[in-house]
């Protein structure tokens, strides 16, 4: 179980695993004062054509007011219903920033003494933000914007309206507001639910926004009781009536849907791709741990509340917004401006004033710019789909930026790599290091040495030169590569990346045809590829000895927890048949791969499973303190020769220890002692480690709990990420030099220190699995699967990996799971298909436009049976004098990914807030340099976002409001730690789906009959505004995966896919789909199969309904909106970028 | 007179199993010291005694705190007043209760006179399982682990069904085996280069209190097996199946030996684990480890020699040029778990089967210092070997183990008496009292000895000092008596106190030189004075000793004495030294005797086999020789013996006075087998043949190669016709007897000059 520590007002909420959670309420006040927007400029064009996207701000005053945004988005589609009214609003005089600053001043929670907890977190955010976000954005939306929206969606609408409802009763609350009382209450009752799409959640539908607007907008008309202001709450209101107007916009939508599904099937192959995907896991528990910030505001949001209260209609007022109406529509109704946009000091007075107002808008609509003016990520992945995905990628040439990683699509190896296997964050570098420092766009590559390819693409040629082995520059040791430039009729070449001149050996000479190429170009992958691999030979072995096959050896923990929990026999059982099915080279009828096992707990037990026995043999091993192995024969053995002994020895294991009281572990000596196995056996290998709990007997390596959330947001708060003793690093050390990779699964009950424990798998190469509180019952088939997974999965072993880079620039630094022990070289233990590693370059000369820039990764490694093998990816990139071509060739998701991974590792030395504030610094620079260099002259309000760029800042704040940047107060220490670490593996798809999960509504598959089950749905935006309470979501983010069910699904939906007759029957929590003979049921559970397979980790399922408690755990993952650990919605991060950009510019 | 005294000595050494070098005692100090040899006795304290069933009851001590004699033949009795005098203290002590209806025609047996030794079984505290520790090494030729562990199986038929079992085998690594558990056989490893003290080793296997929570938790079953507390060792009829099954599993340690090299054997810390093993489990309670080792310690603590096969394992040569590296340390590190080992009662055995040395001058203080033993071999795979080794789990006649656990010896002595010390398979105990003398011969300083393992054929030397004043008059009653008291752990299990009280007459020398004279037993005297010798040279240098024992009394046998493996090093290697040593500190007088000088008998057509000098003049070609040295029996075939033999004449009935005489020998041999431990090793060579050598290293060289040459007598031609005449020359540089008998007569009158 996880306390949660409590802030003053707590609730406790069960979660699937039992954690309870507490949290605080913030509720942000939006700020009120929105500028209503002149003119908004978001001129669809431009984001759709556009090389860029802008945001005009308006001109008017500096502060620009995010109600532009929204203004926008109301207008849009109000259209129907309200829109004239609210821009007239607008227009009025609007509070602007300044007024917003005040809010975000106050954070502290103001009169409500709203959570301080919040302001303390959201450090600069907050203020800062605040004050930004309040800018004046206008985002027009343009018609087009809107146009695309286009009713489709009807049945959403609909759907929405009745949905809306579900807040209703929050709403209608407001609407009478009056007695403060009455408000408090109805916030209280607001936060508990969850805090749950009050908004008109119709707007389900992917473009969502303009649905969240609509309703917003239909609500103004009803609360016109309000005032103004209303309109926030109106949206409550509006349910009755607002709906219709609400409607309009979410039909809107459906249009675009439509348009995206296009898309979907464009990509035919999307299916092939996912194939091949392993089951993933998900984190550990990941109902619970995993949802981080949960948090009710309520509470805090009474005082504000009351005051609103006081005056029911008015309160926005209150804020003394002067137009309280604007304010609140946009923001969501408080308008008022004060406040806060959540992120960043999130318990604002404002919020208050948001009980006040209409109680239920409160939280989601507020201030919103108009969100569907602002560049939408699921936009940008549909447009890459549709324009991308029906060709192949053809890698012949130089520079070209490939599709999304979200899309589907093949490659042609022509002579570059393919971006499976490199993607970098620009095709076209600058030439200058002073270019590339002006644009402080990072200069960096995801390298992904061993990514597994769809069937349709085939895996690298090997080549085989014989005794000779490769041939390689004889200055700089490059690999021969379709870049070496063979000259003198074909006598010498001269090395592309250091340009020294070589002979070619005799036995390689080829005579060239007359454009200087050789003949058998074609015939040599290594003239003719991207990517390929050599046989190595004895010279490229360790102790110049070919290395003898590798080994996996089990260490199963049987210590209290894990025998008590079913862990052992459940792994005992698996292993049986699981053994079967360990890693081959190619064609093998078998594998060459020997197994070994070890039991423990305070002890360690060896066994002897020889064939020639009849019975396996237990060595127990008591000298922790150091740690050797027992026996050498019999050890590590065959499958098929020592079945029968195996399978006794896994029979008897849980016999064995089925009345142990033994609850003390060790781990370091656990580890040593599987790496002094193999190096007794000569051999690299693997360690799987089952472990339970904090090692904390007498031995080598032992932790204290040394959790301590006081540290959160101090300066100390990096202990908590760094390892408690050096004893892991040099054991891991140790481990690289022997190529004994270490993956580890956890099952911890408690604080574990992952931070420490993952420090061997994370030097070695290994993964780590963590499984909070497990339980057969609960857990069984996520752990399953992920076992199943990382025992098949090809591995490469005692690898290292070596970047060349042609002159001019040269890599310098590496994030990833490996070990350096001097500043080129990559070891890596071990290295599988999904293991990921970035590489940053810096200048060191000038390069040349013509000549370009080339990168050579050379991966040396041990195959499954043992072969040494070099692996060869080579990749050219353009240079560029002008910083328009490097923006124009950019590809956001390997920045973020870049990003994440560097301010993950920086969490390690500094303070988080300097992390974040380094974030946003660079993210500022980056577009502020595009602004002043590339961006056609434009007034300083407007934001101008690089085509290439423009996600990254919705992105950008993802990572800004992760659990390890800004953890809620139920994220435990070891889930920063673990998340972190994964973070640092992942590659670009999974780093981008992890940032911004994917959201997809489910039943619209039951309306678009034909789809056939592996065709996923239009994603819609993570906001909750685009939830449609008619609706059911699946949402997705590579470790988790949850099934929203709106509250006012229809009976027929419930029954087709729980088999129970009303939403109020379904289980919350519930984790598996009844099997059940219906289309819809057949197709939600082939989507839900069909995104399992596409990670390399099982994500469980977690059924949530609307406005039950664990929907909390749910809202975290909408990324677009405030968090609760105060997190900035996308509108206020945009706002707040803006200003930072501004003050670039000024 | 001296058929008298001879049956005299017979008598006692029958009944008492003590042979005195003096049977009179002279009266002072002076005299005493005068007499060169000292006062000693030879103490068999388990003498088999078929004919002295033990009583049922408890002993009667002597009240008087220091003194604690017990009730004995000497004891003067009051019947009246139920009264007995205390013979050491002059205490009188009131008869229990039990013995109210004692009377001069109902006398307790302990106060009979043919009752001076007498058993009694205690019946009080809870009996002890014996136990059998094997502690075996696998780094073993296949063939030889092979045979080793048929012995091991086979000796589990032979132990006690109840007798508890456990299992330690080593080679690289130590691994303690558990023997309780089903399916799964489970041992517990060790690294074998690591030195643990005996409350890590108690941890490591579970041992401690504390590391057994689980048996807080089930409080149920408290005591109900208190042995069951040890997975490690168990009762055989338990386990014999399961532990014959892992036996037979068992393989040769696994790791890799390279070229050149030893392979990595843990027999300290295996020892050191054996140990720490009972010490947790069994403290004070009769118990074997039985070490069974095929090579030197060649890792971790009490190594003898590295694993480099080009450095030779140490000599004397090496020893006394301070060149054995490991030794001190070895010997240091075996000594520790030796002491601890006797503290807790428990014997260790080593046996040792190898071509070449294994350690045992390092390793000679296990078996010494608590009674275990010593066995040295070429091979497990010899009947050497399996026949001593089946020997240690013989019968007697009661059907009981021929061993002894745990026993305490005390030694009571009149006042005219210190106890100086004693030489044997003890250590001290360091009781302090007043008949402790401040002299020390041998193990001194201590009334009482701890004797953890001993049989019917244990014997310690225990040296006394007269300490009676010369001026003084003999004593009161004329006679010194002395007691020793012997609680040990019979191999029933019972307690077991054997008490011996034994009375001599004091002679005043000047007066009375004749008789103390006569009462002189040479025999026993020449074992405890060589005995000396060997302790001595145990601890002081070789020719160190050989002077010291030339001053002291010069008899025949000290001839043979010098020449001796106990004291002579030369051709013998450290390990063989200490092996013999540790024989001849413990066996009987008779088989010392044996080792000192060798027996030899002829065999001819002249007449019954007869003794014949130990001599080169003994070798005669139509003789054949039987030569018994206690650790050889050798059969030597005559020249003209062994060509008829080649010839083939036994086989002809004509000549079966040939076959008869061929076989008379063997049958002696045979009978001489049968009853030695250990098991000697047994020669059949002839004249000419590789073996002979053993003969001829023994034997009195009165012609060598030196004389013969020297005196010209034998024409290099004549060579060979002439030895079957006068004997075989002896290739040999020692002097022989006579030389030495003419050199000790010029240092005699030299010296009394």
């Amino acid at each position: 179980m996880r306390n949660i520590r409590v802030p003053e007002r707590v609730q406790t909420v069960d979660v699937a695993e039992g954690v309870s959670r507490l949290w605080s309420v913030r509720v942000e006040l939006p700020w009120m004062t929105r500028r209503p927007p002149r003119n908004r400029k978001w001129s669809l064009g431009s984001l759709t054509l556009g090389t860029k996207s802008n945001l005009d701000l308006e001109p008017g005053e500096e502060g620009l007011r995010e109600t532009g945004y929204h203004q926008s988005g109301y207008g849009g589609q109000p259209g129907s219903t309200v829109p004239p009214i609210p821009y007239g609003t607008y227009n009025g005089p609007v509070p602007g920033y300044q007024q917003a600053p005040p809010p975000g001043m106050s954070r502290a929670p103001p009169s409500s003494g709203a959570p301080p907890a919040s302001t303390a977190q959201g450090p600069c955010g907050p203020g800062a933000y605040g004050q930004i976000g309040q800018g004046d954005i206008q985002n027009g939306p343009s018609s087009t914007v809107q146009m695309q929206r286009p009713p489709g969606s009807q049945s959403f609408g609909s759907a929405p309206l009745a949905p809306v409802v579900s807040q209703p009763a929050v709403l209608q609350p407001y609407g009478p507001p009056p007695t403060s009382a009455q408000v408090t209450a109805q916030l209280a009752g607001m936060q508990i639910s969850g805090a749950v799409a009050p908004v008109p959640p119709p707007s389900g539908v992917g473009y969502g926004p303009p649905t969240s607007l609509a309703s917003a907008s239909g609500s103004f008309p009803n609360s016109g009781l309000y005032g103004s202001y209303p309109q926030g709450q109106a949206l409550p209101l509006s349910q009755a009536q607002g709906h219709p107007g609400a409607q309009p916009p979410q039909r809107s939508v459906p249009p675009q849907a439509s348009s995206f599904t296009p898309a979907t099937s464009g990509g035919p192959r999307m299916p092939s791709m996912t194939g091949p995907v392993p089951p993933g896991q998900s984190f550990g528990g990941p109902p619970i741990s995993q949802p981080n910030h949960v948090s009710s505001p309520p509470t805090q949001a009474l005082p504000s509340g009351t005051q609103m209260t006081g005056s029911p209609g008015p309160p926005p007022p209150m804020h003394s917004s002067p137009q309280p109406g604007y304010q609140l529509q946009q923001n969501g109704s408080f308008g008022p401006g004060r406040v806060p946009q959540a992120n960043y000091g999130s318990p604002y007075p404002g919020a208050p004033s948001f009980g006040s107002q209409p109680g239920p808008p409160q939280p989601l609509p507020p201030k919103r710019l108009d969100p569907d003016a602002i560049p939408s990520p699921i936009q940008v992945i549909e447009d890459d789909r549709n324009n991308r995905g029906s060709e192949p990628f053809v890698t012949g040439v130089r520079g070209q930026v490939p599709p999304l990683v979200t899309t589907n699509f093949l490659v042609k190896d022509q002579g570059n790599a393919s971006p499976r296997y490199i993607r970098c964050t620009s095709y076209n570098i600058p030439c200058t290091s002073d270019m590339a420092k002006q644009a402080q766009v990072p200069l960096a590559a995801v390298i992904k040495p061993l990514a597994r390819l769809p069937p349709e693409e085939a895996s690298p040629y090997v080549v085989d030169h014989g005794e000779s082995g490769p041939l390689r520059c004889n200055r700089c040791k490059a690999y021969m590569c379709p870049f070496m430039q063979f000259i003198e009729g074909g006598r010498r070449f001269q090395c592309c990346f250091c340009s020294c001149i070589n002979d070619v050996p005799p036995q390689y000479f080829q005579h060239l045809d007359h454009t200087g190429k050789r003949v058998d170009a074609y015939d040599r992958p290594e003239l003719s590829l991207g990517s390929y691999e050599f046989l190595a030979t004895v010279d490229y072995c360790k102790n110049n000895k070919f290395p003898s096959p590798p080994a996996f050896i089990f260490m199963i923990d049987v210590s209290y927890n894990a025998i008590r929990s079913g862990l052992v026999r459940l792994l005992c059982e698996e292993l049986k048949s699981l053994l079967d099915f360990l890693p081959r080279d190619g064609r093998a009828e078998e594998s060459a791969i020997r197994v070994g096992f070890v039991t423990y707990n305070k002890v360690l037990h060896f066994y002897n499973v020889k064939s020639s026995l009849a019975q396996p043999q237990m060595m127990v091993v008591s000298d922790v303190a150091d740690m050797f192995v027992p026996l050498l024969d019999g050890f590590l053995v065959n499958v098929n020769e020592s079945r029968a002994v195996i399978t006794s020895l896994l029979d008897q294991i849980p016999e064995m220890f089925a009345d142990t009281r033994e609850t003390e572990t060790v781990f370091a000596p656990v580890i040593q002692a599987g790496m002094e196995a193999l190096k007794a056996a000569e051999c690299a290998g693997k360690l799987f480690l089952f472990h339970t709990s904090l090692p904390i007997a007498e031995a080598p390596g032992k932790l204290k709990n040394r959790d301590d959330r006081k540290l959160i947001n101090t300066d100390k708060e990096k202990i908590l990420f760094q390892p408690q003793t050096g004893a892991y690093q040099s054991l891991a050390k140790e481990c690289v030099a022997q190529g004994c990779c270490v993956d580890l699964f956890l099952f911890p009950n408690q604080y574990v220190d992952v931070a420490t424990l993952s420090v061997v798998p994370q030097l070695t190469g290994g993964s780590v699995y963590k499984y909070a509180c497990f339980q057969v019952d609960n857990d069984q088939e996520r752990f399953l699967s992920d076992l199943r997974w990382d025992v098949q999965k090809v591995v490469g072993f005692d690898a290292v990996m070596r970047v060349r880079t042609s002159t001019g620039i040269r890599a310098v630094d590496f994030f990833g799971a490996f070990y350096m022990s001097n500043t080129t070289d990559v070891e890596l233990a071990g290295l599988d298909g999904d293991k990921t590693v970035t590489v940053e370059f810096k200048h060191d000369d000038r390069l040349n436009e013509e000549s370009g820039a080339l990168l050579q990764c050379a991966l040396l490694y041990t195959s499954c049976a043992g072969q040494r093998r070099l692996r060869i990816h080579n990749l050219a990139l353009n240079c560029c004098t002008q910083l328009a071509d490097l923006y124009r060739n950019c590809e956001t998701d390997t920045l973020i990914n870049y990003m994440a991974k560097f301010a993950y590792r920086g969490v390690l030395s500094s303070p988080v807030k300097t992390v974040r504030d380094a974030l946003i610094t660079q993210c500022a620079q980056i577009l502020a340099c595009y602004r002043k260099n590339c961006a056609s002259p434009s007034s300083a309000g407007q934001l101008i976002l690089p085509e290439c760029m423009k996600l990254l800042p919705v992105y950008l704040n993802c990572v800004l409001k992760s659990d390890v940047l800004q953890p809620g107060a139920e994220v435990t220490t070891d889930d920063r730690a673990y998340v972190r670490q994964l973070v640092n593996s992942m590659d670009v798809a999974e780093t981008n789906v992890f940032f911004y999960p994917r959201l997809l509504p489910v039943v619209r598959l039951r309306t678009k009959s034909p789809i056939e089950n592996t065709t996923e749905p239009p994603a819609v935006r993570a906001s909750e505004e685009r939830l449609s309470n008619g609706d059911i979501y699946l949402l997705e983010n590579g470790l988790n995966l949850f099934l929203w069910v709106g509250a006012s699904v229809q009976q027929g939906v419930v029954q087709s896919l729980f088999s129970v007759s009303s939403f109020s029957q379904i289980t919350s929590g519930l984790s598996v789909l009844p099997v059940l003979d219906n289309p819809l049921s057949k197709k939600v559970r082939g989507l839900i199969d069909s995104l399992r397979a596409q990670r390399s980790r099982y994500m469980k399922l977690i059924v949530v309904k609307q406005e039950d408690k664990l929907e909390m755990l749910f809202k975290h993952f909408l990324v677009e909106d405030k968090s609760l650990s105060g997190g900035a919605s996308y509108v206020d991060f945009l706002c707040h970028m803006h200003k930072e950009i501004r003050q670039l510019l000024s | 007179t001296m058929a008298t005294y001879l049956e005299f000595i017979q008598q006692n050494e029958e009944r008492d199993g003590v042979r005195f070098s003096w049977n009179v005692w002279p009266s002072s100090r002076l005299e005493a010291t005068r007499m060169v040899v000292p006062l000693a006795c030879l103490l068999t304290p388990l003498k088999e005694r078929p004919d002295l069933p033990p009583v049922q009851y408890e002993p009667v001590l002597c009240s008087r705190p220091t003194c604690k004699a017990i009730l004995n033949p000497l004891c003067q009795v009051d019947y009246r007043a139920k009264l007995w005098a205390c013979n050491f203290c002059f205490q009188r002590n009131q008869f229990p209760p039990a013995y109210a209806g004692i009377s001069e025609v109902n006398q307790p047996a302990e106060l009979m006179p043919q009752f001076s030794t007498i058993e009694y079984m205690i019946q009080r505290g809870a009996q002890s399982p014996l136990i059998f520790l094997y502690v075996v090494d696998t780094c073993l030729e296949e063939d030889d682990l092979q045979a080793l562990k048929e012995s091991l199986q086979m000796s589990l038929s032979l132990l006690p069904p109840d007798a508890l079992v456990g299992l330690i085998t080593f080679g690289r690594m130590v691994q303690v085996h558990e023997l309780s558990c089903e399916g799964i056989s489970k041992s517990y490893v060790f690294r074998g280069t690591k030195d643990l003290t005996a409350k890590q080793i108690q941890d490591m296997l579970g041992l401690s209190k504390t590391a057994m929570p689980m048996q807080q938790a089930r409080p149920a079953q408290p005591q109900e097996h208190p042995f069951a507390s040890s997975r490690f060792l168990q009762p055989v009829h338990k386990i014999d199946m399961n532990l014959t099954d892992l036996l037979g599993e068992l393989q040769r340690d696994p790791w890799p030996v390279t070229q050149g090299k030893r392979p990595l054997r843990s027999t300290g810390v295996a020892l050191s684990i054996a140990v720490g093993l009972l010490e947790g489990t069994f403290p004070n309670t009769g118990a074997r480890i039985m070490l069974f080792t095929g090579g030197p310690p060649t890792q971790g603590p009490g190594m003898v020699v590295g694993d480099e096969l080009k450095v030779p394992i140490r000599s004397w040569h090496d020893i006394e040029k301070d060149n054995a590296r490991f030794m001190k340390k070895a010997t240091k590190h075996y000594e520790m778990l030796a002491n601890r080992a006797a503290t807790n009662g428990h014997c260790i055995d080593i046996y040792a089967c190898a071509l070449d040395q294994t350690g045992l001058l390092e390793m000679k203080c296990c078996t010494n210092l608590t009674g275990g033993h010593m066995v040295m071999g070429d091979s497990f795979n010899t009947s050497l070997f399996k026949q001593t080794f089946q020997r240690i789990f013989s019968k007697d006649f009661n059907g009981d183990f021929r061993m002894a656990f745990g026993a305490t010896l005390d030694v009571k002595t009149s006042r005219e008496l210190k106890i100086a010390g004693a030489i044997g398979p003890c250590v001290s105990l360091n009781v302090k009292g007043p008949c402790v003398s401040e002299n020390e011969l041998g193990v001194g300083g201590t009334s009482q000895w701890k004797i953890c393992g001993l049989d019917s054929t244990s014997t310690l030397g225990i040296y006394f000092e007269v300490v009676n004043q010369h001026n003084a008059p003999v004593p009161q009653g004329g006679r010194g008596a002395i007691q020793f008291v012997t609680q040990y752990q019979h191999a029933s299990t019972q307690r077991r106190v054997r008490v011996t009280t034994i009375a001599r007459n004091w002679a005043d020398a000047q007066s009375q030189l004749r008789h103390i004279e006569a009462a002189f037993d040479q025999e026993a005297a020449a074992v405890l004075m060589a005995r000396l010798g060997v302790f001595r040279a145990e601890s002081e240098e070789g020719p160190d000793v050989l002077r010291w024992l030339d001053r002291q009394l010069i008899r025949l046998f000290m001839f043979h004495l010098r020449r001796s493996p106990f004291l002579q090093v030369f051709n013998n290697s450290p390990d063989e030294s200490s092996y013999y040593r540790h024989h001849f500190a413990r066996q009987d007088l008779t088989q010392s005797l044996i080792m000192i000088q060798p027996i030899l008998y002829s065999y001819s057509f002249h007449g019954p086999p007869e003794p014949v000098l130990l001599d080169s003049s003994s070798i005669l070609a139509d003789r054949i020789l039987l030569m018994d040295t206690f650790f050889q029996i050798v059969i030597y075939l005559g020249e003209t013996i062994a060509q008829w033999r080649k010839a083939g004449y036994q086989d002809m009935p004509e000549y079966e006075n040939f076959k008869h005489l061929l076989q008379a020998p063997l049958d002696d041999a045979q009978e001489i087998l049968q009853a030695r431990f250990p098991m000697p090793r047994y020669i059949n060579t002839e004249h000419g043949g590789s073996q002979a050598r053993f003969l001829l290293s023994k034997v009195n060289p009165s012609q060598t190669h030196n004389n013969l040459y020297a005196w010209g007598q034998i024409p290099a031609n004549t060579f060979i016709t002439e030895f079957q005449e006068t004997g075989a020359p002896i290739l040999t540089d020692d002097v022989s007897l006579q030389v030495f008998m003419d050199h000790l007569k010029k240092l005699a009158v030299s010296s009394a000059s």
